[in-house]
């Protein structure tokens, strides 16, 4: 969309509201109340893929919360993420099916096709994976299973996910 | 708008008719799993092939016009997820297995020219070879019982009047009509139902708990915060029966006096959610929810929320914080829900399966309820099968079965002929069960007195390659990471816990960290409020009780049995073997591989970092792990 020009004049206030805009409107659809909270979070994040600080304070003011409310349940739900996620985001199953039919190399596997060495690092440096482990995706008789955004793969195997991610690497247009 | 029990009963009538004009019914597993595999893609290639044949006829022309022909449509898990994806046809009762795009043509032909099914895709003995072309003959399924999954597989779940159809919303109707809401209490406490989420509490008392409490308002809530690793039937129930959770869950808000209900899932399951809001939106829309439901006065309706990622939110105080919007941590009890529950109210919570039972209760009966299973375990319970067991999947059985029974006549014994090691039952709160407990009932109680539960059902069978130890440092990693941090003991003590598994598996072990460990395990048990850090130490304890001499053999010996733990492993060149190619050391990324050429060569075991490069590079397989 092109922008229009009044934002040269007054770049900080409109660049503010148009910001919050989206954040104004989730808030509104599902009212100021606290059991609202968890919900209005998981759309934010849906809208900017993660919780970025000053929309989550924008959220405490405007719902007439305590920031530290606000913070302490965006902190304590895994799916939050207060860190941008990358555009794909790369769920390894780790629960006991998984756990005990190999997804410790599977993930091993994905970590280094993208190129994550250090633990640590969740996301790639381009912010085009993610990649993290989570506990149960329910598909155990399919173990061990891999979620890349919703689409779930199972019975993966370390080479199976690397023809997966090729795959999504071409379409991306790097073909190698 | 179904405003009364005759109109229910009308629609019930005929619809029932109306699909028995059906000629044949094409149903497709669309559960997580199938749709993994590619179940949705089979849907459409079986569609596409019905419809060449000009047999295609829609479900909406069967049951608005009563035309006939050949249906396909989509259902919820038919269990069988290891064989996925999965084609039933009715009414032969044909299943198929391992179904692909490809073999769409041959399906249909057969179906539409009568012949014989297609022999290459039904099940086979992995064994035997034996072939069997209908569903219940097959072993798996031959000695199931399925109440509460009755529908799922055989009913397409966003279908409200195929839901009907089979009698469904009748229970609702009965209690609605005839009972009054101590009766229905009453009916649940007299069959004996005890809660499937893992504590087992008696269902019907706790209703009368809430029934009887004084309150303005009362809630009922489903707990489907199935967070387990390891189980997965209230995902199964809530994607392929939505219905009748929902028609539990109004039965229990009559028998309780709520008005108002939640159903919190959790944040990985997208598609129940999808399911159950298209499933609430066709029930409200027919009057089956909302105000004046069927005539009667009753009004109740339901809201979905969904979790955010957390598995204490399983535990009920936790999860009525999380519908508040707060941080899920549990509270002290008493006060229990019943008398002051979500928002301080008088509230009913019950898990997914507990619910889904429900109905089969009040339409066949107390009585019939609690002639199956044992005594003090009345009824079937769904487990879910994993791990190393040749037929993974989702299974209900009587309570009071064998796990041998459950392991070789339905599961199909382990994979690849394995020996069986222990099975893991009930989770992270729960114990392993070895080889001695394989003839031991299955019920609520006879777990209990061994150290592990049923928990939500999960059963991890483990073969001979699987380390205890490790499996252990596993249980526990999930405990520490999921642990709220209210309580001191469960918050530090499973750090500790954790820091010492940790040690024994990288070889650090020291041998005095076995009492520390059981210690600490008793700590975290008895200083902790609520039922995660109560029963985090089981895995600990009872991998401690049962498999003490491969923990011994990680911290004394190092060595692990099941050659697992990578940092008790050692490499060492065969002296014998080893003719000095020097292809090994060429290919070690640190340098730990030296000798001269036609000499044997020798592994630094300071500088190896048992990557496995040599192994697999050495031709005359000299080097050997252990």
């Amino acid at each position: 969309m092109p922008e229009p020009k009044v934002r040269e004049h007054a770049p900080d206030q409109t660049a503010t509201t148009r910001r919050f805009e989206k954040v104004n409107e989730i808030i509104e659809r599902h009212g100021k109340l606290q059991s609202a909270l968890i919900p209005i979070l998981q759309e934010v994040q849906e809208e900017y893929r993660y919780l970025p600080e000053e929309i989550l304070t924008y959220i405490a003011m405007a719902m007439d919360l305590a920031p530290a409310t606000v913070f302490g349940v965006a902190t304590f739900y895994a799916q939050f993420s207060l860190e941008p996620k990358g555009k794909y985001v790369i769920k390894i199953c780790d629960g006991t099916a998984c756990h005990v039919r190999g997804s410790n190399p599977v993930n091993e596997a994905i970590r280094k096709r993208v190129g994550l060495s250090s633990e640590h690092k969740k996301t790639t440096e381009d912010m085009r994976f993610t990649v993290e482990t989570v506990s149960c995706l329910g598909a155990c008789g399919l173990a061990p299973v891999v979620m890349i955004n919703d689409q779930v793969y199972g019975q993966i195997t370390p080479e199976a996910i690397n023809l997966i991610i090729d795959r999504i690497l071409e379409e991306e247009g790097e073909a190698k | 708008m179904i405003d009364s029990k005759t109109k229910l009963c009308e629609l019930r009538d005929k619809w029932q008719a109306a699909l028995e004009h059906e000629k044949a019914r094409i149903l497709v597993c669309a559960g997580t799993g199938c749709v993994a595999n590619g179940s949705l893609q089979v849907y459409q290639a079986l569609k596409q092939e019905v419809e060449a044949s000009g047999e295609y006829v829609s479900v909406d022309l069967i049951i608005e016009e009563e035309e006939s022909g050949i249906s396909v449509v989509k259902s919820g898990c038919h269990g069988f997820c290891e064989m996925g994806p999965l084609v039933r046809l009715e009414p032969s009762g044909v299943l198929y297995t391992k179904v692909k795009v490809e073999d769409a043509k041959e399906i249909v032909d057969a179906l539409v020219n009568g012949a014989e099914p297609v022999e290459r895709l039904l099940y086979h003995h992995p064994t035997t070879g034996q072939v069997f072309k209908e569903e219940h003959n097959i072993p798996f399924y031959k000695h199931q019982n399925r109440n509460s999954l009755g529908h799922c597989g055989v009913i397409d779940p966003e279908d409200l009047r195929e839901y009907i159809a089979g009698n469904g919303y009748q229970a609702l109707a009965k209690v609605l009509t005839e009972m009054k809401p101590e009766e229905v209490c009453q009916e649940i406490i007299a069959s004996g139902l005890r809660g499937r989420g893992g504590g087992g509490f008696p269902t019907g008392q706790k209703w009368e708990f809430t029934r009887i409490a004084q309150g303005d308002q009362k809630y009922v809530i489903c707990n489907g915060d199935e967070g387990d690793p390891g189980a997965f039937m209230d995902r199964s129930v809530m994607e392929g029966d939505p219905h009748k959770l929902i028609e539990g869950m109004a039965i229990a808000g009559y028998a309780v006096g709520a008005d108002e209900g939640y159903i919190y899932v959790r944040a990985e399951y997208p598609l129940a959610v999808k399911r159950l809001k298209i499933a609430i939106k066709a029930a409200r829309e027919n009057g089956l929810l909302g105000k004046d439901i069927l005539g009667t006065g009753f009004s109740f309706d339901l809201k979905i929320k969904e979790g955010a990622g957390a598995f204490v939110c399983g535990e009920e105080t936790a999860l009525m914080e999380s519908i508040e919007g707060k941080r899920g941590m549990p509270k002290p009890k008493p006060p229990f829900p019943a008398q002051s529950g979500l928002w301080g109210k008088p509230t009913v919570i019950n898990n997914v399966e507990t619910l889904a039972n429900i109905t089969q209760i009040i339409n066949q009966g107390a009585a019939w309820f609690k002639a199956l299973g044992t005594e003090k375990s009345a009824g079937t319970k769904t487990f879910a099968i994993t791990g190393q067991v040749a037929n993974t999947g989702l299974i209900e059985v009587p309570l009071g079965i064998t796990l041998r029974e459950i392991l070789y006549e339905i599961g199909g014994g382990l994979r690849g002929g394995k020996k069986f090691k222990a099975v893991q039952i009930g989770g992270p709160s729960g114990g392993c069960l070895t080889e001695e407990h394989l003839d031991m009932p299955l019920d609520y109680d006879s777990l209990k007195s061994v150290g592990a539960m049923v928990g939500s059902g999960g059963l991890v069978f483990m073969d001979e390659s699987t380390c205890m130890v490790e499996v252990a440092r596993y249980f526990m990693t999930f405990t520490q990471n999921e642990s709220c941090g209210k309580c001191v003991p469960c918050r530090e003590g499973t750090k500790r816990m954790l820091e010492i598994l940790e040690r024994a598996v990288n070889g650090e072990g020291r041998p005095e960290d076995v009492e520390i460990l059981e210690e600490l395990a008793l700590a975290v048990k008895d200083g902790s409020l609520c039922g995660l850090g109560k029963t985090a130490p089981n895995p600990v304890l009872s991998m401690l009780k049962y498999f003490r001499d491969e923990y011994i053999a990680h911290v004394v010996d190092k060595k692990c049995l099941a050659g697992v733990c990578q940092a008790l492993k050692g490499y060492a060149i065969d002296p014998e073997k080893c003719k000095g190619c020097s292809k090994c050391s060429k290919v070690c990324p640190v340098g730990a591989i030296s000798g001269e050429i036609k000499k044997p060569f020798v592994i630094d075991t300071d500088k190896c970092i048992k990557c496995g490069a040599c192994i697999s590079a050495c031709p005359f397989k000299a080097i050997k792990e252990g």
